[in-house]
């Protein structure tokens, strides 16, 4: 057994040796740009890049026809969604996500948000110029919108209603399992939601949503739905047409390909229509310009094309590693939860809290495995996941969570280590943990006035 | 984050962890920070009627810094008088540990700990006196 081990494969996989065996020769001598038309070079790549996509929609149950390569998954969230909203926005421009969703989902909501809010303040602006008969400017606009009583100015409402370029977004809270509420997701859909954007599997928690009932909800509605597909493919099944999906994000990476290669999936029947976010040669019908990146899509085709003949298999395997890590770890230490639902969740994924032990602590403790704290203390920020707290998990909970992912690569033997490993060192900080001393000592620590800072 | 050879000396072999008996009338208590932001330290003093720290112990919730900032200051407080031991900063702990911006925090906790510890022997004292 090699150290460290490696189990954060949510955060990225190896490659595969058959992936990066299919890619060698379009890194070599078939290094044709698939956009020249005119020699046997681009004929040659163009057919391997065909062939990868075949090989990715046939993951997706898909057509070739309906995927786009991108840089990455980021990349096809921003497309996803950004394409949307600037091409239906006559239509409408709400949109409805989870507070659990990845950066890239909600950022680019903020974003358009951002951008609603500009151009409403340049119309209440123009409006209030008109109304007072003189330039108004953005430091007295809350003041002057009061004033004139803006939200009831029937010119000013109308042009409200215009499109802005931007959206207005709900952010739906999750269950405390991390699921989705239908109920709760169908109340929050008006005539001006276009677009729906929930995640196959959380990145952090490993819950998987129901994706078919999703899907089938927002057929019937007439909205789009957008699947952020990344963590969860490849390891639990998803049909783009069983489920009703109309736009769905893939990564390269996360299934032992190459990293900097995606793929957004753009439904055909019924067309979905999205503008692009970047302009240039035309590639990719016309929606994702750039020089395709062959010799990585060639990989991810092949990534694809394992994880769907291996799917099966694989997945029952990692379960039962899953489980065998669950249950060491919990059997041994008391005062450990596990975040997320057990039942509808990735097979490889393990987050859990050891009370009364700050995570990233316990990251150093364990350097000889590769883990992800739940609390995002290593990076700039110190707040705990915000993934956690929107489960209703406390602070002091989600300052003390390690996230596990297991992949194609580890093993038995690896489990058994890190098992032990575990609850060696989370005895060896609770010795050293105040909480630990007090809450064995039976005080209730929320009694506690804690100087906050 | 890269911590340095100090942090990870003190957070691998850390010193005086354990507790001395709260009810002592010469030990002080100081328990500053909060679960919900991710470290709590607690730090003990024992201290003579003379005013001299003979010893001291701590317990840290918290990451590699909290636990590397309050193993340093049991370090240093022992043997220092309670005046001298109140002029340690945050400032010297940071450096001594070279401590990255976003875990200066940390040094500030382990100052508010000197701090909290003395005072609470302060307050048992002359409630003793009072007492007396």
């Amino acid at each position: 057994m090699k150290l460290p081990i490696y189990m954060d494969n949510h955060a990225t996989t190896p490659m595969d040796p058959r992936v990066l065996e299919a890619m060698m020769p379009y890194l070599r001598e078939d290094f044709g740009n698939a956009a020249s038309r005119n020699h046997a070079f681009g004929w040659k790549a163009e057919a391997a890049v065909e062939q990868a996509r075949k090989q990715v929609a046939a993951l997706l149950g898909a057509s070739d026809k309906e995927i786009v390569f991108t840089s990455g998954a980021t990349e096809s969230d921003n497309l996803a969604i950004k394409g949307v909203v600037e091409f239906y926005k006559d239509k409408g421009d709400h949109i409805i996500t989870l507070k659990t969703e990845h950066k890239a989902v909600l950022d680019t909501c903020k974003r358009l948000e951002r951008i609603r809010q500009e151009r409403l303040d340049e119309l209440k602006q123009m409006r209030l110029g008109q109304l007072t008969g003189a330039p108004v400017s953005r430091d007295n606009l809350a003041e002057l919108s009061i004033k004139h009583d803006l939200d009831n100015d029937p010119v000013y409402r109308q042009w409200a209603e215009l499109p802005t370029g931007g959206a207005r977004v709900t952010y739906l809270e999750v269950e405390k399992d991390g699921r989705i509420d239908l109920k709760k997701l169908e109340a929050a859909m008006t005539d001006k939601t276009i677009l729906v954007s929930i995640m196959l599997a959380n990145n952090e928690i490993g819950t998987v949503q129901p994706i078919a009932e999703i899907g089938k909800l927002c057929r019937q509605k007439g909205i789009l739905f957008h699947c952020d597909a990344v963590q969860g493919i490849g390891k639990v099944p998803f049909n783009v047409e069983q489920m009703n999906v109309d736009l769905a994000s893939i990564s390269a990476h996360k299934m032992y390909g190459p990293k900097g290669v995606g793929a957004l999936y753009v439904r055909r029947k019924p067309r979905v229509r999205i503008a692009p976010i970047i302009d240039g040669g035309g590639h990719e019908r016309g929606m994702r310009s750039g020089t395709l990146n062959v010799a990585s899509i060639v990989g991810f085709g092949k990534a694809a094309e394992i994880a769907r003949q291996e799917m099966a298999d694989e997945a029952g395997r990692l379960l039962r590693l899953r489980e065998k890590l669950r249950k060491g770890i919990t059997e041994q230490l008391d005062m450990v939860t596990v975040n997320g639902s057990l039942e509808h969740r990735l097979p490889g994924n393990l987050n859990i809290s050891f009370a009364y032990v700050e995570g990233e602590a316990l990251m150093m403790a364990i350097k000889d495995v590769a883990v992800s704290s739940g609390s995002a203390c290593t990076s700039a920020s110190l707040e705990p996941s915000y993934v956690l707290r929107a489960c209703g998990v406390e602070e002091e909970l989600a300052h003390s969570s390690i996230r596990f992912g297991l992949g194609r690569f580890n093993t038995e033997e690896e489990v058994d280590f890190v098992i032990k490993l575990m609850v060696d060192k989370v005895n060896r900080l609770r010795e050293m943990s105040p909480l630990y001393e007090m809450a064995k000592e039976g005080i209730d620590l929320k009694s506690i006035e804690w100087t906050a800072h | 984050m890269a911590y340095s050879d100090k942090v990870i000396d003190h957070y691998e072999n850390p010193r005086n962890v354990g507790t001395l008996d709260k009810q002592d009338p010469n030990v002080g208590t100081g328990l500053v920070g909060a679960p919900a932001c991710g470290d709590v330290m607690r730090l003990q003093l024992k201290i003579t009627d003379e005013g001299i720290i003979e010893d001291a112990k701590f317990k840290t919730f918290g990451c590699g810094s909290a636990i590397a900032s309050s193993s340093l200051v049991t370090e240093w407080v022992k043997g220092k008088t309670v005046d001298e031991a109140m002029t340690i900063s945050n400032k010297d702990v940071a450096r001594e540990l070279a401590l990255p911006p976003v875990k200066i925090h940390c040094s500030v906790l382990a100052e508010d700990a000197i701090k909290a510890a003395i005072e609470d022997f302060k307050k048992k004292r002359e409630a003793r006196q009072n007492k007396a």
